[in-house]
């Protein structure tokens, strides 16, 4: 199915789990904080949140800055 | 005469109590170790940290968050970028959310900015506020970046603002501070019958002596990133930043000489040797 990860179109794998889409990015969890149709997604749900088709997921982290 | 000596007080921002009343930036060093090195050289507590998208390709490569010592730095993360209220709503809901994943203490805290347009990178005041009183509501300590306009100070403060930032000029400008009376007049309206209420410059700070003037107008901190990252020697820029904002807070403290037109002699007038 297709998704939209810090606009840009991707193709995943139906019924994929946030969490699982995190470790596929090989993301560090624990830099990150995501946002799904512009709802923040707490990291204890991340397991248990299954994406849908068009989902627009936004996934930020911390970077230099004043 | 060390530092110890001073007789000052702690400085209370919002839960945080702090030793250091200067807070920096951590971004444009041409590297992670620069930043590191500068870091430490700036006696700073607090470093401010800016929330974007991660890299999808190459994500596994080097990270901020692996060059900060998280024990030892409470981290301010910040809205910039946004240029309206819900942006940076939302954007500080995200820091907040990988702050609390790493038990940093700056989990509870924002510096908020909401920007009315890419030349100027000048504030917002109307967005500032509606970005204001929403993350007070949900808890957050609010610091606001805002203009050195008393008005638009006082009601951040009202709307519950835990600190309000006026800008000395334009972010990155390094132009100092360009309006000395504003800063004046924010400071007594923002501590007025509350003298506790902290208020510091951010933006603008071009050098050393910006800070320390900063400091002997009565700022409780200053906060900065291009004047350290931006010098041809970040690291001792970075010394001479610490320094002066102990200095001017000293001679904040030590309460100045009156300003006068005509000269006091600093030496004896008495017992001069005969004149021709």
């Amino acid at each position: 199915m297709r998704v939209t990860i810090n606009g840009e179109e991707r193709q995943i794998d139906d019924g994929l789990s946030l969490a699982q889409l995190i470790e596929q990015l090989k993301m560090n969890p624990k830099f990150i904080a995501v946002e799904r149709n512009r709802e923040l997604v707490p990291r204890a749900v991340h397991a248990d949140c299954t994406l849908e088709e068009n989902d627009q997921l936004e996934i930020v982290t911390l970077v230099g800055g004043g | 005469m060390s530092t110890a000596t001073i007789n000052d007080k702690p400085f209370n921002l919002g839960s945080h109590t702090l030793a250091s009343r200067l807070i920096v930036g951590t971004g444009k060093y041409s590297s992670f170790e620069l930043m590191q090195d500068s870091l430490e050289a700036s006696g700073s507590e607090v470093i401010t940290v800016a929330v974007r998208r991660e890299r999808l390709i190459d994500s596994e490569g080097r990270n901020l968050l692996d060059y900060i010592d998280l024990d030892r730095y409470t981290i301010l993360p910040n809205t910039a970028g946004c240029f309206n209220s819900e942006d940076a709503v939302r954007v500080a809901r995200l820091g907040r959310e990988i702050l609390e994943g790493l038990e940093n203490p700056g989990a509870n805290w924002i510096k908020i900015e909401v920007l009315g347009d890419k030349r100027t990178l000048l504030p917002d005041p109307i967005g500032t506020l509606e970005a204001t009183e929403q993350l007070v509501k949900e808890g957050f300590q609010v610091l606001c970046y805002t203009t050195d306009d008393p008005i638009t100070a006082k009601r951040l403060k009202e709307a519950g603002a835990t600190s309000v930032m006026p800008a000395g000029s334009p972010i990155g400008s390094g132009q100092g501070i360009l309006n000395p009376n504003n800063i004046r007049i924010c400071i007594e309206y923002l501590k007025e019958n509350d003298p506790e209420y902290p208020v510091i410059v951010d933006a603008g700070v071009g050098c050393a002596s910006d800070v320390a003037m900063a400091m002997e107008l009565g700022c409780d901190g200053v906060l900065l990133n291009t004047g350290i990252a931006g010098a041809k020697d970040p690291v001792t820029m970075a010394h001479a930043m610490r320094h002066a904002c102990l200095a001017g807070r000293m001679s904040y403290l030590s309460g100045r000489i009156p300003k006068k037109l005509y000269a006091t002699a600093s030496s004896p007038e008495q017992g001069v040797i005969s004149q021709s």
